[in-house]
């Protein structure tokens, strides 16, 4: 318990400083969201990275994150929505931008993609709004 | 699929959908030119890098310890990278599950933290990573490294002192790539050696001490450590879902102890 509260300290901390601008409620509501669903990795021995990426995200929209991901390692990435979302989505995809098959999550407005990559080097994770308003989201991952 | 779903997630969530999937339609190349890179998601811990080392067998950890460095530098730049190599040997030392280690990690991570003038919430992180060096709460230790790595570096945001962020996570690139290296040369298989393609991340930390402001990239210390990254970067783009040769992995360790030696000699650095 005092773990969680030490990260979600370290979290709200860094984002205060190290986006350049102040995180939404919006944002804060999908962040909170976001660690709820990291719960269950966490307590299947994946670590959750003590970064986090918000933003906002419309309908049919695709955010992309690039990632490094290492051979050996297993992988989680989480997001979140507020509830203007209905339903989101993450994929995952390599270097050449071709699709990955990951393990996937899906509950409305918080979704996760599992994935054991083979070989190291750049992905991408794309976060997007299947249906739904215009929404906040948080997106975050663990390894293991 | 090469690993189970996590049995806590399919117990707490076990209504929603859970499946395989795979979105057909390819990224095209502007989307991935155009895709966000943050230091604190798109560049991995030291604590990635071990992990996926780990895997086929535990390492030497103990064995790639280093002497302590020095506490006096004066240049900030200095400081900076050698923060980040701090943090990463920190993360060897959790990974060896040496208490002791730990807490003299820990202690000279503040006294470097300490130097750049950073605010009381990373000084308080001290206290957290002894406590949980002497519960052996080694899930926890690799969690609060991060976060006091994080820490210092939204101090330094807030203390417009933002250009030397990506030094701290430099410079734990560079240890971790260092150690990762020197274990892979003692016991080389070329799956193992697989971990050492990173050649984005490279570009990433590159293109990010290029954005730096002239004066600081122009200081002799970061100047030299840019320039090598050209090579660097070279030296760990190897082919996908290829290990390098040991020879290949000899001379990325060569390049990047050379580097590490510069980062920690106690000399003239402006």
């Amino acid at each position: 318990m005092r773990r969680s509260i030490a990260i979600l300290c370290g979290l709200m901390i860094f984002a205060a400083g190290a986006s350049l601008r102040a995180e939404t409620d919006d944002e804060v509501e999908a962040h909170k969201l976001v660690l709820d669903l990291t719960g269950a990795f966490s307590n299947d021995g994946f670590k959750l990275r003590d970064g986090h990426w918000v933003g906002t995200i419309k309908p049919a929209e695709r955010a992309l994150i690039a990632v490094n991901l290492y051979a050996g390692n297993q992988y989680w990435f989480a997001a979140a929505a507020n509830t203007k979302a209905k339903k989101i989505s993450v994929d995952l995809y390599d270097e050449n931008g071709k699709p990955l098959v990951t393990e996937v999550y899906n509950q409305g407005e918080r979704a996760a993609a599992g994935f054991s990559p083979t070989a190291s080097g750049q992905y991408f994770v794309a976060l997007s709004l299947l249906e739904g308003e215009p929404t906040a989201f948080c997106l975050v991952y663990s390894y293991k | 699929m090469s690993f189970r779903i996590c049995t806590g997630l399919v117990l707490c969530l076990s209504s929603a959908s859970l499946a395989f999937a795979a979105d057909p339609a390819p990224l095209a190349a502007d989307q991935m030119a155009n895709a966000i890179k943050t230091d604190s998601l798109t560049i991995p811990t030291p604590g990635e890098l071990f992990a996926a080392l780990e895997k086929p067998g535990k390492p030497d950890w103990a064995g790639q310890y280093r002497t302590p460095i020095p506490m006096t530098y004066r240049n900030r730049a200095q400081i900076a990278l050698n923060l980040g190599g701090l943090i990463a040997d920190g993360f060897i030392a959790v990974e060896a599950q040496d208490s002791q280690q730990v807490k003299n990690i820990g202690t000279d991570i503040i006294k470097l933290a300490k130097a750049l003038g950073v605010s009381e919430n990373v000084l308080s992180r001290g206290n957290s990573i002894n406590e949980f060096a002497e519960n052996s709460e080694w899930d926890a230790l690799q969690e609060e490294l991060e976060a006091t790595q994080n820490e210092v570096k939204a101090s330094m945001q807030s203390h417009r002192d933002q250009d030397l962020v990506i030094l701290v996570s430099l410079g734990g690139w560079i240890r971790g790539t260092q150690v990762v290296s020197a274990s892979v040369i003692k016991n080389y298989d070329e799956k193992s050696a697989r971990v050492l393609r990173q050649p984005a991340v490279v570009n990433f930390l590159h293109s990010k001490v290029n954005d730096i402001s002239a004066d600081l990239r122009n200081e002799p210390l970061v100047k030299s450590v840019n320039d090598q990254l050209t090579d660097i970067e070279k030296l760990v783009a190897f082919q996908s879902g290829k290990g390098p040769s040991l020879d290949e992995v000899r001379k990325l360790n060569q390049a990047v102890t050379k580097l590490m030696e510069e980062i920690q000699v106690k000399g003239d650095a402006k």
